[in-house]
């Protein structure tokens, strides 16, 4: 009995260290960006005298006056990351999608090797053909379009993997085969059988797609430098590299706001389905 | 009979039609600039001032330059350094957290909120971050500010004008936006275990930390040499951060430059044999390390369906 109560008080202790540790981790998680909540909405003068725990008065002030610094075009930049982001989500998930169940759904002689091929490219980074890449678009007369950045990830191997994964597990072939006898198209099956089934997947690599997108710095600043045509990210190194001391500091912690807010948001709601997406395509045990 | 045969055949070209758009656009896309960088990297293509040099044909000869000279040793040292004080706390960690989760007799509270809560900066964009913690570190920002407040520094402390304060920052915006991330994948590999070997090992009396150490471990391993080799390949691309948090300078002294952030630099001094022989170079890395990848991808679909 005692020996019981002690172990059951052990487990006790363990569970409240357990608890301490998480809650210290999600300090540490949050407290960068509630700085920058605060920081957000406080003039610059204020800013500069001091940190405070509590939000200011200047969040729409912050936000006007960035909107209309004529040097960076923010509302440009918002709307080219979204258009080029939303235009990846869809083009990189339905290819995708179509790719993985060609290789699922079909027997030929070069599947396995198809396969094999992009499993073993899956994790060679979009850096080191950059060179090849950027000379290409220039030679293509792409240079400060959009085109090079959204096209090129209808080839997306993690997200094939991702969908095929899925396909595997919740896609039986009873149901194409059904859909063969009833005499529909191969091209129309795909599409009014095939997506819907796998929607929940799909949507899950959408927001991976898109944020990744949207997060993306490195190909796009080789490619686009109009002013007129750039992205979130490239405005955000375009503010690191000028005279930072000049700045109205409130405007500074504004873009990075609207740079990481969208994404965070959109997370909140979808945070349970996204969790689940990454632990399902970690192939279990 | 006759009819089958004939819509068999019709179903194994839709196979092949199906993966045109992928192939097509990796070969346009991907394979002929990849062709590119190795044809580049062959020959003396740079400007000097106003006047452009070649291209011409040297043969090895940027290969030679390049690990004759100290930069690259340098600039992949920094990169390893950074990447294994991120790499090693993320590790550990995860391993705790993800055996915590896992472990329904701890009753975690609220499990779900935080597994939200770690893995959101995972999501974060990188510049940004960086450019945050740029502002959140700075000689007179609101952390100097706070740790002088709280009495705990007696005078600001200049992270970015030293080596350890900058790659520190460096390998903790790492961490914090990995170290999610890989817990919920070693989460799903101890969740994956058949649980009737921890019920096994508790009839035969093993404590709970030895049931980890000799059947969680032993049973995670092909899940944590994944995760040890992407992290490397990502610890390889390693660039938004460091780029964005000095100012592509790397400073101080360039102990913070990374090997992409080289390439980087001789992409827009438009020094085309060199970026293409440091591509080479980071290719075949990452193609080894790939190749690693996908043995243990293959391996475990394998077991999983063969």
């Amino acid at each position: 009995m005692a020996a019981a109560g002690w172990h059951r008080n052990k487990i006790r202790i363990k569970t409240m260290i357990v608890h301490a540790i998480l809650i210290l981790l999600t300090f540490l998680c949050l407290f960068p960006f509630y700085v920058l909540i605060i920081n957000s909405s406080r003039y610059h003068p204020d800013i500069q005298k001091g940190f405070s725990f509590l939000p200011g008065k200047a969040f729409l002030y912050n936000l006007k006056n960035l909107m209309g610094d004529p040097n960076l075009p923010v509302f440009r930049a918002l709307r080219n990351s979204f258009i080029i982001s939303a235009a990846t989500a869809l083009l990189s998930t339905y290819f995708s999608t179509l790719t993985a169940y060609a290789i699922y759904a079909y027997d030929f002689r070069l599947k396995k090797a198809a396969f094999t091929f992009i499993l073993m490219i899956m994790m060679v980074p979009g850096q080191v053909t950059a060179l090849g890449f950027v000379n290409l678009i220039r030679r293509m007369n792409l240079m400060n379009n959009f085109i090079p950045l959204i096209i090129p990830t209808i080839a997306a191997p993690v997200v094939f993997f991702f969908i095929k994964q899925y396909m595997e597990n919740s896609l039986p072939m009873e149901i194409v085969e059904a859909a063969r006898i009833d005499g529909a198209h191969e091209f129309r099956t795909f599409n009014t059988i095939i997506l819907p089934i796998t929607k929940p997947t799909i949507a899950v690599q959408m927001i991976f797609t898109f944020t990744s997108s949207w997060n993306n710095y490195f190909i796009p600043s080789l490619i686009l430098n109009d002013a007129k045509m750039k992205t979130l990210p490239i405005l955000i190194a375009q503010l690191r590299s000028a005279d930072f001391l000049k700045f109205d500091i409130g405007k500074v912690y504004m873009l990075i706001s609207l740079s990481i807010f969208p994404v965070i948001i959109v997370y909140a709601f979808l945070s349970r389905s996204i969790i689940q997406g990454v632990a399902i395509g970690s192939v279990k045990g | 009979m006759i009819k089958r045969r004939k819509s068999c055949v019709s179903y194994t070209k839709w196979g092949y039609i199906f993966l045109i758009p992928f192939f097509l656009v990796y070969v346009v896309f991907s394979l002929i600039p990849l062709i590119s960088v190795f044809y580049n990297s062959l020959f003396e293509n740079y400007r000097s001032g106003l006047n452009q040099i070649g291209p011409n044909f040297v043969g090895l000869n940027n290969f030679k330059i390049l690990l004759s000279n100290k930069d690259l040793l340098t600039y992949a040292k920094n990169t390893i350094i950074i990447w294994i004080i991120g790499f090693i706390p993320q590790i550990l960690l995860s391993l705790l957290l993800a055996a915590w989760f896992a472990n329904t007799r701890l009753r975690i509270r609220c499990a779900g909120f935080f597994k939200a809560v770690i893995y959101m900066p995972n999501l974060i964009m990188a510049s940004a971050f960086a450019m945050l913690f740029f502002t959140l570190f700075s000689d007179n920002g609101p952390i100097n500010d706070m740790l002088v407040k709280m009495g705990i520094l007696d005078e600001p402390f200049r992270f970015l004008s030293s080596i350890g304060g900058t790659r520190g920052l460096i390998a903790s915006m790492n961490f914090l936006m990995w170290f999610g991330n890989t817990t919920i994948l070693l989460m799903a590999g101890i969740l994956g275990i058949d649980s009737s070997l921890f019920e096994a090992a508790e009839v035969d009396g093993a404590s709970q930390f030895q049931a980890f150490r000799l059947i969680t471990l032993p049973l995670l391993r092909p899940i944590l040499l994944y995760v040890l080799i992407t992290s490397m390949i990502g610890g390889i691309q390693m660039f938004d951060v460091p780029q964005i948090l000095t100012n592509g300078s790397g400073n101080p002294n360039s102990t913070s430059k990374t090997l992409i952030m080289y390439l980087n630099q001789h992409l827009y001094s438009k020094n085309y044999g060199m970026a293409g022989a440091l591509s080479v170079i980071l290719f075949i890395l990452t193609a080894i390390l790939s190749l690693l990848v996908y043995f243990t991808i293959s391996k475990r679909s394998e077991k999983r369906w063969g």
